[in-house]
């Protein structure tokens, strides 16, 4: 991780997980894996967020929820998912109820798998994500500048 | 004369962990009813039994749910083998209740930390997460993960715990033991918690009776009802156990079930650690073992949350043409409705979380 101009925050929603990813990811924000020294912060509104973690694969119940924390997030935003049900769906693929990967209902910046995600990998992916989300600022300010 | 309205709680809320949506129907501050929505987290694995192996379902049973994932495998493993009519070694059975009770803890320090998180006691939350990796150590060392563990296989466990790392597992909960007393202790004898706690959430026994609550739920309730008396598998082997009950029928009484409870089931793994008999952990059964044709059992276990239920039916073939399970928290959802009912909007939290909801067991 370089030089970040800003402390992101994050939100976290569970789409389908089986809970193993939710407290892995919140075990990561605990004393022993504490993310929160590298300034982030967990936040539960859509509004003040940076990061969208998503656990879990989208279903038909709840992918217009995952659509709807996404468009409430303002922009620049980065989307992390965590786990492999939330990357490609995992052992629950072939369930009737289960559409996939999250990246089938909004877009992925950064994909974190594992089963259940470690959080070792989830401090990984969301440095990764303060990158992009540093990068994507960037752009914002010089097509900004150009308009 | 106040408004009726609708105050939307969830499915993405910063309390919840897991999606679930309630309508709450609020009269100025006061809640009249809550109208629970579900199905956030349906994925419908019971019906992937039908294209798994036998064998390998007790993975995907495993990840019905993360916090009780041990319990979930145990479950069905134990109805499988009770389908196929397998004897499991007792060493194997011991093996599993150390797991299963190892479990408990780690999902009743997890409820305490959300719980305290509810109530804004931030400290207590870190705590209490802190403790919680002493057993996620545990799990990391004896089973190579640390939450959906994948030891149980259908016939025993897929590999042995030896008698030195039990050992070492006591001395671990006899730190954990002094430390969880500490900050217990603490916390139920401050007069802010009690102030959030005391007669919030009150269902009475025979609301309880009625609407079949199970687990820690029921049992603050003043209902005597725990699984483990049953003396399945291992338990039957404990010299003495009885369930923890309390007559509170509050958020107070539930919290303090639970807490008591951590004790207990480190007394159980001590017994059985001590008692752990030598007789091999049991192994996958051959190809030729099938599940017989319109054969069908069930096995009903207690897990972190009460009393959880599964049934495997069999059609000759390698699959099994039915699995179904009825998880703690389906049975007490009723029950958190109820006890919903005329409460102020800021106990609603505690309230749903000291039913210790799992939602990812209840819709699967």
């Amino acid at each position: 991780m370089g030089y970040s101009s800003k402390s992101p925050w994050l939100i976290h929603y569970d789409g389908s997980s089986c809970n193993g990813c939710d407290i892995e990811v919140l075990d990561s924000m605990m004393p022993l894996y504490d993310i929160e020294r590298f300034g982030i912060i967990n936040t539960g509104n859509p509004k003040h967020a940076d990061i969208f973690l998503v656990t879990g694969s989208v279903n038909h119940q709840n992918i217009n929820v995952v659509k709807e924390i996404y468009d409430q997030m303002l922009e620049p935003k980065v989307v992390v998912a965590c786990g492999i049900c939330a990357c490609t769906g995992g052992v629950f693929r072939d369930c009737y109820n289960v559409i996939g990967g999250v990246d089938k209902a909004i877009p992925v910046d950064v994909y974190a798998p594992g089963c259940a995600v470690r959080p070792e990998t989830i401090i990984d992916a969301v440095l990764k994500a303060v990158d992009i989300l540093d990068e994507k600022a960037k752009k914002m300010k010089a097509e900004k500048g150009r308009g | 004369m106040a408004r009726k309205t609708i105050l939307p709680f969830g499915p993405q809320h910063p309390v919840l962990p897991e999606p679930v949506h309630l309508d709450l129907v609020v009269e100025d501050e006061h809640v009249i009813e809550a109208i629970p929505q579900i199905g956030f987290v349906h994925r419908g694995l019971e019906k992937l039994v039908e294209t798994r192996d036998y064998n390998q379902f007790v993975y995907i049973a495993e990840r019905v749910c993360g916090i009780c994932s041990f319990g979930h495998g145990y479950g069905y493993a134990s109805a499988t083998e009770k389908l196929l009519g397998l004897e499991i070694p007792r060493r194997a059975q011991y093996l599993r209740a150390i797991l299963e009770e190892l479990s408990r803890i780690h999902s009743h320090l997890l409820w305490l930390g959300l719980l305290a998180d509810a109530f804004g006691f931030e400290s207590l939350f870190n705590h209490c997460w802190r403790l919680r990796e002493t057993i996620l150590d545990i799990f990391q060392r004896t089973c190579g993960a640390r939450i959906i563990l994948s030891i149980v296989i259908v016939g025993g466990m897929a590999h042995d715990i030896d008698d030195s790392e039990l050992k070492a597992i006591c001395e671990k909960l006899d730190t954990l033991k002094r430390d969880y007393r500490e900050i217990v202790d603490t916390m139920m004898n401050d007069s802010s918690v009690k102030s959030r706690l005391c007669g919030v959430g009150y269902i009475s026994f025979e609301d309880a009776m009625e609407l079949s609550m199970v687990g820690p739920f029921a049992k603050a309730s003043g209902i005597e009802h725990d699984m483990r008396t049953t003396g399945f598998d291992a338990y039957g082997d404990l010299d003495h156990f009885e369930p923890i009950i309390s007559n509170e029928c509050d958020c107070y009484g539930r919290c303090k079930v639970r807490c008591a409870e951590v004790y207990q089931s480190i007394d159980i793994i001590k017994e059985l650690v001590a008692k752990i008999p030598h007789d091999g952990i049991g192994k996958k059964p051959g190809p030729k073992v099938l599940p017989p044709d319109g054969g069908q059992s069930h096995v009903l276990i207690e897990q972190p949350r009460g009393e959880a239920f599964y049934y495997v039916r069999g059609n000759g073939t390698k699959n099994i043409e039915r699995f179904r399970m009825r998880t703690p928290t389906s049975q007490n959802l009723a029950g958190m409705v109820r006890a919903l009912q005329g409460v102020e909007v800021a106990d609603v939290p505690m309230i749903i979380l000291t039913i210790d909801p799992c939602i990812s067991c209840t819709e699967r």
